[in-house]
Formats: structure tokens, C-alpha cells, sequence
């Protein structure tokens, strides 16, 4: 990932175990306690497109109301980022994932 | 104080009163369609949209075919859409009493000319590889279809108008009496409108105008849990549905998912609540990941319901008045009328322009509740 | 014994279970968040080298002292954090915790589900970097970090200052602070501003100051568009003499005030009126918080009032439970408290005038500005569609027809500028628009979660 291209600008160091996830194949580095919105948002501002259109979305109000910071997990399921803390190994995208083979 | 006459009045702003205003204008009729609320804004609106032809009452289908061709050339006749698709309908059995059941339906949707796909185990899931692996067989009919229950009947109204309906909105009416040679109505403004004939088609609110005319129906209101999903990739393009009934539920091309499921719950006119028990809520999303295992992490976003008149029987009653020349029911349309809505229209407006219809209507006659009731076997699987 | 339950673990909460815990009832804490606090008073996950003190300013007391009481009440209470309350019906609570739905049954519920950012769409507010107020705020208390380098604060309140104030502490660049309000209607709003709570004093100080501190703060200001391509590159306005300014940034932090989050009063039978200074339909409530037998709410998440306010409306609602749980209340220690949350709820509502919702500024927003974010339903839509011949006229009505509030937020960001839209359209009042009606699941869920344990 591309951290010129961040959209969160980090103030405030924290300490705590390191964490590896992906986002759409590419490592992120993240600590624990991180939220997922704000690990992908250091790392490149785009963290979805949305389903009507594709425009691309990057979360809005970050306390779990507006809903619109989803993002897919390998297991097809899906995750609001800004709610939930990053965790070892997640594997992340920005587009639907489990799908295209429904038994995959 | 003001007076008005008309040809035909029409109570209740559905999409059966709609359809019949549309009928009845096209071939010139003055026509005063006159709702309480909104039109469609009842169960017209609120329902799952399902325009299904498999698993009717078998004296359902001349009217339901004759329905299906009004609903395939809804935009050429009403001039904007409602997202009708042709998707198809799938029945799923998961055992042999099931399936046979299943092929009981669909020797009948074939005598009456409808063309029945039988699909075994190994077909189901090449076709539709998001079924789940317990479905053992199931029927697939082409011709069914789904469509927006809420862009539906306002369209079909503003056609109606275009083609010379009164539409009276928010208005309710008072008082329906017999006067001249038809029926003087009061409006809740005060005015005085007469006609030649009338049409009961109140839905949940129709009773009290049976009444009136010394003719009853044991209709109730009720409606089904139903349920929309987050947008998912579109995979699913038929509507499914479990014979058992547990679950019925259809994507549409938007990519959301919407579920109607069993049993349905006591609503309440008056108070105009048709409430959701979440506890049904989860009984149908753990039904729909029975049927569909790759929806399992698909998120609900919202759940409604939409009040809906039912009768013993789970037919309707459609047709003449049995005590009252001139007055017309349709109402009671036990959650299935949105398919059979324009057929019904259709007829109704023959029956008073043309004095009768050629579609046979006989089962639906309001004259059956002058006997006991018959209870139909779905009538005790789809309520608590 | 009665089973007291509680929704929120914010300021209101958390004053409502001390009291029935000092009664001797041992209520049950529910609390969407980890960690307890609410929005206003949020403490970050251990770890973060955030100087909290310094980020609270006057409320540092304040808010440390929460934390402090929360800590004793702890052990005092069923506390459950983590879980969201997705249904309610009747006196049972559907809850979701860990993926899996459960239920509990309450004999009083005291909801205080605090409020979120009520937001004025504007060309160009979905580009990503456009983040609300709140949301500003929760980024740097919550996880350390600023939306962006160099920020933008546009909306009408006085919190627009005062995180900007945060933000330079913490080395943003403030590109400009925008307030939609002019400048005449704020010194005019003064004789009710004397008076003010801390943080709204804190936050007109600080503009007051702006200036001087070389940062260009405008009032009366018209939006005109957020610009960038997949990103944010500039906030676009005119200025109150009608000049149009582009201002260079990387994020825009939206916010008009604050609105109650309802859905779930509503779940549980609240009865809502419109409230022409908020121009939101609010729960109806007595005196104590009471909306209906069993049923109680308390702070932001019922009326606006800030953390004060919430804590002292929390505490009036424990004594009205109390009471109706038959256990004779203390008159004279009640008094204050309702003489505090009338006398800061009514503050806001002057400041309603001062930094005042754009309802002519929404009304005149071009068709081709994204109204509805979840279902990308565009304000040319929904005046297509109402000026159609029977054409909605309410907003259930137009949201049956667009699509306009129906997606996975249910409405909670675009309801209050599709009120105006439509209001504006029929010219009949905001009252008249009505209300989105909630309904569950007040956030979405999973199938899975439906799943009964194996």
C-alpha cells in the first residue's frame, strides 16, 4: 500500500502487538486496538466502491451509524470497518469476495 | 355542499381499484376512484411483489393467466414501469411428500396450459448453484414474475387518470347508501357523489361496506414477516420458494434480497399497525440460509410487514354482490392478489360494462359464506 | 425484583445506574461500544499515547471523573459492552453480542442512545475524505489520528471550531472553518448565549479567536462543492458577500448540530412530535424522561443538551423509575437536577437560531446532488418523483417511490435534508414531510446471527 496516498494522518503512537491484515492482497500493518477503517485509511484512501454506480466510499461518520464503510472478508462475509478492531491474518476487499463460486 | 354524479365509484385505492378505474375509463366510463390514504399504499404497496402462476387455487387460473398478459405488457399499457421482471419462479421440495406434493401443483398448472420445468437433484444445484444441498426437486415455471408492489398501482392510478379517472386521495367516505338507480355515497368533505355501480375493494377496511348491504365474509386482517437484505452481487435470479412454505424470497437485479416468510401476524387496521415479532424475523433468516448457505453472512436491513385481509378458505371473493344489483366486492386477497390485480380489474370492469365476464369467478363468490366455512389446509400452516 | 435495564453507556447511562445502584438495584448496562463512555466523553483502547487531558481542555475533569465513576460502578452492575440492541418488542429486548442474537426481558428500560451529526448534503459530500464532525473527533480520540493533513470544517455549530482547535493542537492544517449561519444571527442569538455550558463557550471563544490565530473563519457562508476525483482536493464556497473561494484541503469534516439517534425509542413505542426549532420530530417525553409506562429516555439521545445535560437527565430518569417502582423519591434533590436539564436543553434551542439548520440552502441544492448515500438517490429524484401527478407528498411515501432513506442506515443521515426537500416541495412546513418510521433492525445483522446454537 501506498502511504503517500493515506487519508488518515496518524498524531498519536500506539503501542501494542503488530498486526498483519490485507487489503485486496496487499499488506497492511496495523496494532492492535486499531480500527479496521482507520488501519486501510492510513495505508491509501479508498476502501470500497458502492454497489449502485461504483463510486468509490471511504467510510463517513466512524461511529458505526452511517453505515457505509463495509468491507468484504475472504469468508464472504462483510465487516464495518470503522467498528471493528483489526485482528492477526484478516484478509479484506474492496469488492465482494465468496461469491462468484457459491460453494468457494 | 356538493353534489356529483358518476358512473362507477370505486372503494379503495389498491391496486384492484386501480386496475378497475383503468379498465373502466379506457372504454369511457366516468369513474371515481375514492382512498382513504394514499394509493397503494397498503398491502398493494407493502407486499413481496410476487407475480407467481405455480401452486394457485386451481380455479385461480383463467384469471391468473389472463392477469399474467396484463402484467407482461404493463409498460405499453400504463406508460411507465414497475420493474417488472421475468424471472421465473422455483418450488423446492426437501422430501418425498414434498415432492409429491410439488407434482400435484404442477399436473394442475399444466392443465391449464402452463409450461412446468421438473428439475431432480443433480440439475437443481448446476442451475442454481447457490441452493443449498437438502433441496431434492423442484418445479420451474418461465412464465412467473416478480415487480415493485410500490411503483405498481400509483403508476396504473395516474394511468387511469390519464385516461379520465377521478382519483380522490385522502378522502374517506361516510356514509353508502342505495339511492335511485344505484348508490349515493358521502364523502367525509360533506359531498354527495352518485353512481350507477360500485366497487368494494377496501382491502382490510372492505367489511364494513359488505355490511352494509347485509352480506358478510369472515375476512381478517394479518401479514407476513418480510425482510430486505444489504445489496449482495446478483446471483439468485428466479424467486424461490420452500413448498413447506417457511420461506419465499427474490433478488432483485439492485442486488438486495427480499424475504417474506410464515406465519404471518394479527394486524391492526384501525391503529393501521401490521407488526414484525422479531422472533419470526429469525426464524425466516435461519429458513433463508437453510435454502441459500452462500446468504448466510448477507445482512437484513430492514423488516416490514403490510396489513393484509384474509378469509378461511385463502381464496378471495371477487364478483356481484349477492343482495345489491350494482355493488361489486373485491377484497380479501389472502396475501396472493397482487398477480391476479389487473385480471381482477379486468373482469370487474366487463361485469359492469358488459354485463358478465368471460373468465369464470364462480369459486369467488362473496354467496359461499352463506354456508359454513371451509378452512384451507394453508389457511392453518400460515398462521399461528 | 424488577429487571431495570439500560441502553447507552454514555454520560446519561452511567449517572441512571448510580442512582439505582445507590437504591440497591443492580440494573443491566447495555452498551453498543467497547468501552464505556459514549461519543462526547470516548476513551480511547489502552495504548494510544494521546495526551487526553490535553485533547479534553475543560472537560478533562469531566471527563476523567466519568471514566473514575464508571470504574466504581463497574463491579455494582450487569454491565455488557459490545452489544447492540437490534430489536424491541413490546418489554422483550433482542440483542446481538458476538455474532449471535439473544433475548432479555425488562420490566423498565431506560434508553440513552446518544446522538450523531446531522448533516446538510452538498456537491461532492461523497467523496472520500468528507467525514463528519463527530467523526472527526472519534478518528483522532478513539484511534490517534487526523482525516486528513490539511482539513476543512464546514456545517453550522460551534464544535466546527472547537475541533479545529483540536486538530491544530495536534498539527492539522485548518484550510478554513465554514459556518453556513451568518455572522448578524449569532450576535443577535448573544443575550441567549451568555450563560452557555463550558463547551459551547469554549467553542465561541475560539472563534472569536480564529482569526487571529490566521485561520480564515467565515460565516453566512453558501457550500458549493467538495472537489477531488476519488479523493478530496478543495472545499468550494461562496462567502457572505457572495465571492466564491476554493479552499485547498485533503478532508472535510461535516456537521449541523447534533441529532438524536430515536430509532430505538421508537421501537419501543415512543410517541414523536415535530419540534419547529430543531425541525426534527422528537420523542414525546415528561418532565423525568418518562415516554410511555416502562419506557424512559435520557440525554442527547432524546433532546440535544451535551454531556451535562445527558448526566443530569440520566439521573432524573433513575429517580422516575424508582418512583414507579414505588420507592418515595427525594423531592428536593430531584428539583435541581430537572431545573439543570431544562435550563441547558433550552440553551440549545436558542442556539438553534445561532448556528441554525440550512433549511433554504437544502431546498435550493442542485438535482444532481446525492441525497440518499446507501441507495445513491439523488435530490433531482425525489423531486421527479413528487412532482409527478399522485406524487408522495410525505417522506415513507417518497421513500417507497426513490429508495430515499432505505438502505442500510435506514435514513440516519439523509432524513433531516430529505425532510426539507420535501417540505420544500409541497410548501407545506416540515411537519408536514413527516418522519421516517424506524424499524428493526435498528443496525443490520447477519443471518448467522440468527443461528440457534448447535
Amino acid at each position: 500500500m501506498d502511504r503517500s496516498q493515506a487519508q488518515f494522518r496518524r498524531v498519536a503512537f500506539r503501542s501494542g502487538a503488530a498486526v498483519t491484515l490485507s487489503f485486496d492482497g496487499l499488506p497492511i500493518r496495523a496494532t492492535a486496538g486499531d480500527s479496521v477503517l482507520a488501519a486501510l485509511l492510513e495505508n491509501g484512501a479508498l476502501i470500497r466502491h458502492l454497489e449502485f454506480g461504483g463510486e468509490p466510499r471511504a467510510g463517513f461518520c466512524l461511529m458505526g451509524a452511517c453505515q457505509d464503510c463495509w468491507v468484504w472478508s475472504s469468508e464472504g462475509g462483510r465487516i464495518r470497518a470503522c467498528t471493528t478492531p483489526v485482528s492477526q491474518g484478516m484478509k479484506l476487499f474492496a469488492e465482494p469476495q465468496g461469491m462468484a463460486d457459491p460453494h468457494g | 355542499m356538493s353534489a356529483r354524479t358518476t358512473d362507477v365509484a370505486i372503494i379503495g385505492g389498491g391496486l384492484i381499484g386501480a386496475w378497475t378505474a383503468f379498465f373502466l375509463a379506457r372504454r369511457g366510463q366516468r369513474v371515481t376512484l375514492i382512498e382513504k390514504g394514499v394509493v397503494g399504499a397498503q398491502s398493494s404497496g407493502v407486499n413481496f411483489g410476487n407475480l407467481r402462476l405455480q401452486g394457485r387455487f386451481p380455479g385461480q387460473y383463467p384469471l391468473s393467466l389472463r392477469s399474467q398478459a396484463l402484467w407482461e405488457d404493463f409498460d405499453a399499457l400504463i406508460g411507465e414501469g414497475c420493474e417488472f421482471e421475468q424471472t421465473g419462479h422455483l418450488y423446492l421440495a426437501y422430501d418425498e411428500e414434498e415432492h409429491a406434493k410439488l407434482e400435484g401443483y404442477a399436473k394442475v398448472s399444466e392443465s391449464y396450459g402452463l409450461a412446468i420445468e421438473r428439475v431432480g437433484p443433480a440439475d437443481l444445484r448446476r442451475r442454481w448453484p447457490w441452493l443449498g444441498e437438502r433441496a431434492m426437486a423442484a418445479t420451474f415455471s418461465a412464465r412467473d414474475a416478480t415487480a415493485n408492489p410500490r411503483l405498481a398501482t400509483p403508476a396504473v392510478a395516474r394511468a387511469a387518470a390519464r385516461h379520465g379517472a377521478t382519483i380522490l386521495e385522502n378522502t374517506r367516505v361516510t356514509a353508502v347508501d342505495r339511492g335511485g338507480e344505484g348508490f349515493s355515497l358521502t364523502l367525509a368533505d360533506g359531498t354527495r357523489l352518485s353512481c350507477g355501480a360500485l366497487v368494494n375493494c377496501a382491502g382490510a377496511w372492505a367489511l364494513e361496506i359488505a355490511e352494509r348491504f347485509g352480506e358478510t365474509a369472515p375476512v381478517f386482517p394479518a401479514g407476513p414477516p418480510q425482510f430486505v437484505t444489504e445489496p449482495f452481487p446478483y446471483r439468485i435470479e428466479p424467486s424461490v420458494q420452500a413448498i413447506d412454505g417457511s420461506v419465499i424470497f427474490r433478488q432483485i437485479p439492485r442486488g438486495n434480497i427480499i424475504l417474506a416468510g410464515y406465519p404471518r401476524t394479527a394486524a391492526d387496521p384501525q391503529a393501521n399497525r401490521a407488526p414484525v415479532p422479531p422472533a419470526k424475523t429469525l426464524a425466516a433468516m435461519r429458513a433463508l440460509a437453510r435454502v441459500a448457505p452462500m446468504l448466510a453472512q448477507c445482512h437484513v436491513i430492514r423488516v416490514w410487514s403490510g396489513i393484509e385481509a384474509y378469509l378461511p378458505d385463502m381464496i378471495p371473493v371477487i364478483g356481484p354482490s349477492g343482495t345489491t344489483p350494482g355493488l361489486f366486492h373485491a377484497f380479501g386477497f389472502c396475501g396472493h392478489g397482487f398477480q391476479i390485480g389487473p385480471g381482477v380489474g379486468l373482469c370487474l370492469s366487463e361485469m359492469i360494462v358488459d354485463g358478465e365476464t368471460p373468465t369464470p369467478l364462480e369459486p369467488f363468490s362473496i354467496e359461499r359464506f352463506r354456508t359454513a366455512t371451509a378452512v384451507s389446509e394453508k389457511f392453518k400452516k400460515e398462521f399461528d | 425484583m424488577a429487571e431495570i435495564v439500560i441502553v447507552g453507556a454514555g454520560p446519561a447511562g452511567i449517572s441512571a445506574a448510580e442512582i439505582l445502584v445507590a437504591n440497591g438495584l443492580r440494573p443491566i448496562l447495555i452498551d453498543e461500544g467497547a468501552r464505556a463512555g459514549g461519543q462526547g466523553y470516548r476513551r480511547p483502547a489502552d495504548g494510544l499515547a494521546l495526551d487526553m487531558n490535553k485533547l479534553m481542555g475543560s472537560e478533562a475533569g469531566r471527563y476523567a471523573a466519568l471514566h473514575a465513576r464508571f470504574a466504581a460502578l463497574r463491579p455494582q452492575i450487569d454491565y455488557r459492552p459490545q452489544t447492540l440492541v437490534w430489536a424491541i418488542d413490546g418489554k422483550r429486548l433482542h440483542l446481538l453480542r458476538d455474532g449471535r442474537t439473544e433475548t432479555l426481558d425488562c420490566d423498565k428500560l431506560l434508553i440513552a442512545s446518544g446522538a450523531m451529526d446531522r448533516i446538510a448534503p452538498l456537491p461532492g459530500w461523497t467523496t472520500p475524505g468528507v467525514f463528519t464532525l463527530g467523526g472527526a473527533q472519534v478518528a483522532l480520540k478513539d484511534q490517534g489520528c487526523l482525516i486528513g493533513s490539511r482539513v476543512a470544517f464546514l456545517g453550522s455549530s460551534p464544535l466546527l471550531a472547537l475541533a479545529a482547535k483540536q486538530y491544530r493542537a495536534m498539527g492539522a492544517e485548518i484550510a478554513v472553518i465554514a459556518d453556513t449561519t451568518p455572522f448578524s444571527a449569532k450576535l443577535a442569538a448573544m443575550p441567549a448565549l451568555l450563560g452557555a455550558p463550558r463547551t459551547l463557550l469554549r467553542g465561541l471563544w475560539y472563534m472569536a479567536t480564529a482569526l487571529r490565530a490566521g485561520i480564515p473563519m467565515l460565516n453566512g457562508v453558501t457550500p458549493v462543492a467538495v472537489e477531488g476525483d476519488g479523493r478530496v482536493e478543495a472545499l468550494v464556497l461562496r462567502d457572505g458577500s457572495g465571492r466564491e473561494r476554493r479552499f485547498a484541503c485533503d478532508a472535510v469534516a461535516l456537521g449541523y448540530g447534533l441529532k438524536p439517534e430515536t430509532q430505538l425509542a421508537d421501537l419501543a413505542g415512543a410517541e414523536f412530535t415535530y419540534d419547529p426549532d430543531f425541525r426534527l420530530f422528537l420523542p414525546k417525553i415528561d418532565g423525568f424522561g418518562r415516554a410511555r409506562p416502562g419506557l424512559y429516555l435520557a440525554g442527547d439521545g432524546v433532546r440535544i443538551g451535551g454531556a451535562d445535560a445527558a448526566e443530569a437527565s440520566g439521573a432524573l430518569a433513575a429517580h422516575a423509575i424508582l418512583s414507579d417502582l414505588g420507592r418515595p423519591q427525594d423531592i428536593a434533590a430531584i428539583r435541581p437536577l430537572a431545573r439543570r436539564v431544562a435550563r441547558l436543553r433550552g440553551f440549545q434551542r436558542g442556539l438553534a437560531q445561532a448556528f441554525a439548520w440550512p433549511k433554504q440552502q437544502i431546498a435550493a441544492l442542485p438535482d444532481s446532488v446525492t441525497l440518499c448515500r446507501c441507495e445513491n438517490v439523488t435530490i433531482g429524484e425525489v423531486r421527479a418523483a413528487m412532482a409527478q401527478s399522485l406524487g408522495p407528498v410525505e417522506v415513507n411515501r417518497v421513500k417507497a417511490m426513490t429508495r430515499c432513506g432505505m438502505g442500510r442506515c435506514q435514513g440516519r443521515v439523509c432524513g433531516p435534508a430529505l425532510q426539507e426537500i420535501v417540505a420544500a416541495g409541497t410548501g407545506q412546513g416540515g411537519e408536514s414531510a413527516g418522519r421516517l418510521r424506524g424499524q428493526a433492525p435498528v443496525k443490520p445483522i447477519a443471518l448467522a446471527a440468527a443461528e440457534e446454537p448447535a
